[in-house]
């Protein structure tokens, strides 16, 4: 009836599962007790669950991603806890747990934390800057985040519903086949991510039409805005890589359900042959992950300094060149398993190409920089700290592209720092650095700027104690994924990077509290104009909060930024552009197909985790049948009148004619 | 379903009777005590060296540039549309393209000059070391020695060691960090490694591919060791009393385990091929406590 599943898969002699997952459970249960006592649920069903609207959408991506960030931290904190005791001792973890651990926190970390992130943030962003009211599929766009929802939540089930993979982020075969891993936490991992990277495969055909078809007026190539350019990329990269992923875990599916050979010890198998294809989809993950944040670091420095961009055509250029290069250096992930010279230096030489283009980048932003009026806000700290850091992070990958070097360095702590580097100062940098640019333009209140400095600089020493210490203990040999050892001299470093880790918990806790205080002191963080940071991209020109059609009349696109123009315009001329005639404006409608679908695909997850056949085939049918409910819905679009369009950007105007007004004194003041 | 539960292994006890004499200092690869170590750390060093020659200036640029252009600095010229400058894009694509020209030599040449699978230059004739590695733990076998260890290798510091790695179970990886190149051990396949002790001494060696619930008592000790201890040590092996042969290394691959130090005074010389090649198999069984005591 329950296939493998019974009551002992409740892992009920291990208390820190079990305690961590009743307390989500209770707040799980607590919050939605409240919604439905305070009457908010049918507001939640319409106004989010169900919402087709991209800045809804992006929100819930971001919101989805900074909670699962804070598991995978909670991860990160068990294990460098654990290694700081585990000096000849056990330690509190036992490998079945701690194993675990670091293959949920990888896996958390890069597909339903920074991925969400990301994808979140140019789900907002995106329409806005092009100067459109949506993307090309909105229904397809809440079916991908539920999608990633789905996943996330079968990977946090397993926390207390059996286990979760014991073989790494990447579950390298022989290790992930049957034999070697019989339990149900590579079945997990797998559906959660064959079903969530079904999500993502979407979102990426959907912000690639978006871009390529979908322009305001005017909007050519060469004026869109450098995030524009970066996510264009970054979904091209989905595109092609997320099938490749897709391909190679259906089949170790196909090795661990129905007895194929692809990649296991027996029949011929050959673990190369997927150690070849997940990194073939894995390389150009990481710039699906960094060249959003590369295009986020560009809007700030440039909006911060008061200035273009340096360099735009060379910027569009790299950022190109990044997207083909990705495909042709996955060789660096292991030199170390043979290849030959000409091999490896191949790609080695590849990987380096890679350097070349990024430091163009950070050039450019340097000159983006220079003979600029830099503010000091939160989102330029973040880009700061990520051009100082990530420098080093990019050395120290350039080194471990050098096949000599990784023979010494691979799989030590000294790689991890390396991809820790990289990724938390480009990604999760970019992250934060774009939740804060943003969140005005989201909720029509900035997030308080002292709490958000305090953010910056714990998690800024955090990150630089934690990890410096991990390069040296890597250049001592310590290797990754040491559930215990007795090297005497690798222990300092050790114990550092577990202090660093307790630095960046303050920098989560003052994240938490930054978040209270701006909602708490919303009224005077009001952003009344919708330009909260003298912007120059599209998203500027629109109100904060943005209405549902973002836009009353599509911009006429007449340059490279935008927005910047048509303001120097306005401020001359000490008035906004004349209004056209407001028309209705139609616009897609709330559909909870999404929602059904990715319940329905939890549903069948689970069962094909547990070889539930009933539970998987009504899973199956259920989706199935959502989507013919959805494709026959007759009506898909509702229209806003004329009027409404007319109130609502009328209140913009208002708005602007006032600061406008302000500013004009201000400047005769002067 | 039942938790599958590990039972614990007693690193403790294992490592204590391992630790007949006294490691040296694990300083990794920061310092090699051989000339792959070497030639790896060189070029480390070199990549480096190349690298910091940008990244210093470019950190001090960003910082200074930062600092001067801040909103408050009136003394700081103030270019708001300055956007594009020509000389300034050829240095920002010709700065990094020199730099990864010097890498791509150093990359090219370092990839060949030291390819694990490349004979060292050595005059001496190496000894051949066969290894493979097990759930959890190291099997050597010195096929012309006619002796074989578990967790412990041994080398002249005469001669260079060419080593011949094959995997019982998943991939795992032979990593001496004091010596230098690492290579992964994969189930199928053979891979190849040169390597070579300078100096008497007692290395860590660990796998660096995780593999598993035992992975961390995956730790081996290297024994570099003078021309006549070596043969003291193969001497001392050969008196073992155990056999290396087929139902001795099925028995040892089956426990999934790590295991003490062992020696073996004979061995069946066809072991590792037939093992490398598929034709010597073992189902993976149970997780389970050390299988044998040291003899």
């Amino acid at each position: 009836m329950f296939g493998k599943l019974t009551i002992n898969a409740i892992p009920w002699d291990q208390p820190i599962p079990l305690i961590a997952g009743a307390v989500v459970g209770l707040t799980l249960l607590a919050v939605f007790i409240w919604v439905v006592i305070k009457g908010h649920l049918p507001y939640l069903w319409r106004a989010w669950i169900t919402s087709v609207d991209h800045k809804r959408i992006g929100v819930m991506y971001v919101l989805l991603g900074l909670v699962m960030l804070l598991r995978g931290f909670i991860d990160a904190v068990m294990m460098r806890s654990q290694q700081a005791l585990a000096y000849r001792a056990p330690g509190y973890l036992p490998p079945h747990h701690y194993d675990q651990i670091f293959s949920a926190h990888g896996t958390i970390m890069i597909f339903f934390a920074a991925m969400p992130i990301m994808i979140g943030l140019m789900n907002f962003a995106v329409p806005l800057q092009l100067g459109v009211r949506d993307v090309a599929f909105p229904t397809l766009n809440s079916t991908s985040f539920w999608l990633t929802a789905t996943g996330a939540l079968l990977v946090n089930i397993s926390l207390v519903v059996g286990e979760f993979a014991q073989t790494g982020w990447l579950p390298y075969p022989p290790l992930s086949e049957l034999p070697y891993s019989p339990g149900v936490g590579v079945d997990y991992y797998l559906w959660a991510l064959l079903i969530s990277g079904a999500g993502t495969l979407m979102t990426g055909i959907n912000f690639v039409t978006t871009i390529l078809k979908m322009r305001a007026p005017g909007m050519r190539y060469m004026r869109m805005s450098m995030f524009c350019w970066t996510a264009l990329a970054s979904n091209l990269l989905i595109v092609a890589a997320f099938p490749i992923l897709t391909a190679t875990l259906i089949m170790l599916v196909l090795d661990r359900y129905l007895g194929f050979h692809f990649f296991g010890n027996e029949g011929g198998g050959n673990m190369a042959l997927f150690i070849n294809l997940i990194w073939a989809w894995g390389h150009p993950e990481v710039y699906i992950l960094v060249l959003p944040a590369f295009g986020i670091f560009s809007e700030v420095i440039s909006t911060f300094s008061g200035k273009p961009l340096f360099g735009y055509r060379s910027m569009v250029i790299a950022t190109l060149g990044i997207c083909l290069i990705s495909f042709i250096v996955w060789l660096h992930h292991f030199f170390t398993m043979g290849a030959g010279s000409d091999v490896n230096a191949v790609f080695g030489i590849a990987t380096s190409v890679i350097g070349l283009v990024t430091g163009v980048k950070i050039f450019n932003w340097l000159f983006t920089m220079y003979g600029g009026r830099i503010r000091f806000k939160t989102p330029m700290l973040w880009s700061l700290g990520f051009l100082v850091t990530f420098v080093i992070g990019g050395m120290t990958g350039m080194l471990l592209a050098v096949p000599p070097a990784d023979f010494e360095l691979h799989n030590s702590l000294f790689l991890v720092a390396h991809f820790h580097n990289v990724i938390i100062s480009g990604v999760v940098f970019a992250g934060f650095a774009g939740v804060v640019y943003w969140f005005p333009k989201a909720f029509g209140f900035r997030l308080h700027e002292g709490w958000g400095k305090a953010v910056f600089w714990c998690t800024l020493v955090g990150f630089c104690v934690t990890f410096f210490p991990l390069y040296v203990a890597g250049l001592l040999g310590m290797t990754r994924r040491l559930q215990h050892y007795d090297v005497a001299e690798w222990r300092p470093w050790v114990l550092a990077a577990a202090v660093g880790v307790a630095i960046s918990g303050v920098g989560m806790l003052c994240q938490i509290v930054q978040l209270v205080v701006s909602i708490r002191d919303r009224v005077a963080l009001r952003d009344e104009t919708g330009d909260p940071w003298d912007g120059r991209s599209l998203e500027w020109a629109t109100a904060s909060p943005p209405p549902a059609f973002n836009f009353a009349f599509l911009p006429d696109v007449k340059g490279e930024e935008p927005y910047w123009a048509m303001k120097q315009r306005a401020i001359e001329t000490q008035h906004l552009a004349a209004a056209g005639e407001y028309q209705a404006i139609t616009m897609p409608k709330n559909s909870a197909t999404g929602f059904m679908t990715a319940f329905f695909a939890t549903v069948t997850g689970f069962g094909l985790t547990w070889h539930i056949w009933w539970m998987v085939g009504a899973g199956l049918v259920l989706a199935y049948a959502g989507f013919v409910w959805f494709a026959w819905r007759d009506e898909d679009e509702y229209a806003i009148p004329a009027s409404e369009v007319q109130r609502i950007d009328g209140e913009r105007r208002r708005a602007r004619e006032e600061w406008l007004a302000r500013n004009a004194n201000v400047s005769e003041a002067a | 379903m039942i938790q599958p539960q590990f039972l614990a292994v007693a690193p403790l006890t294992a490592k204590a009777k391992t630790s007949l004499f006294a490691l040296d200092p694990a300083l990794g690869v920061l310092d090699p005590q051989g000339p792959v170590a070497a030639g790896n750390s060189q070029i480390l060093l070199n990549a480096l060296a190349i690298m910091l020659m940008i990244v210093v200036p470019t950190l001090l640029a960003t910082l200074a540039f930062a600092w001067w252009f801040r909103a408050s600095n009136k003394r700081a010229i103030y270019r708001p549309e300055w956007a594009y400058s020509g000389r300034l894009e050829l240095i920002v694509w010709g700065i990094p393209l020199l730099v990864i020209l010097f890498l791509s030599g150093v990359t090219w040449i370092g990839s060949h000059d030291l390819d694990p699978a490349r004979p060292l230059a050595e005059e001496a004739k190496p000894v051949e070391i066969q290894v493979v590695s097990l759930d959890w733990k190291w099997l050597f076998i010195y096929p012309d020695e006619g002796v074989a260890s578990v967790n412990e290798i041994a080398l002249p510091t005469d001669r260079p060691a060419h080593f011949s790695l094959t995997s019982a179970t998943v991939m795992n990886m032979f990593f001496v960090p004091q010596l230098g190149s690492m290579i992964a051990t994969m189930n199928g396949m053979a891979t190849q490694l040169n390597l070579k002790a300078d100096r008497p001494g007692n290395y860590h060696g660990q796998s660096a591919q995780f593999s598993g619930a035992g992975f961390s008592d995956m730790h081996f000790v290297l024994r570099a060791l003078a021309p006549d201890s070596f043969t003291q040590w193969t001497a001392e092996a050969r008196k073992s009393r155990l056999a290396l042969d087929e139902s001795e290394y099925l028995a040892l691959a089956r426990a999934r385990a790590t295991s003490p130090t062992l020696f073996y005074g004979s061995i069946d010389r066809a072991l590792f091929e037939r093992i490398a090649a598929r034709r010597l198999t073992s189902e993976a069984g149970p997780i389970s406590a050390p299988a044998r005591t040291m003899e």
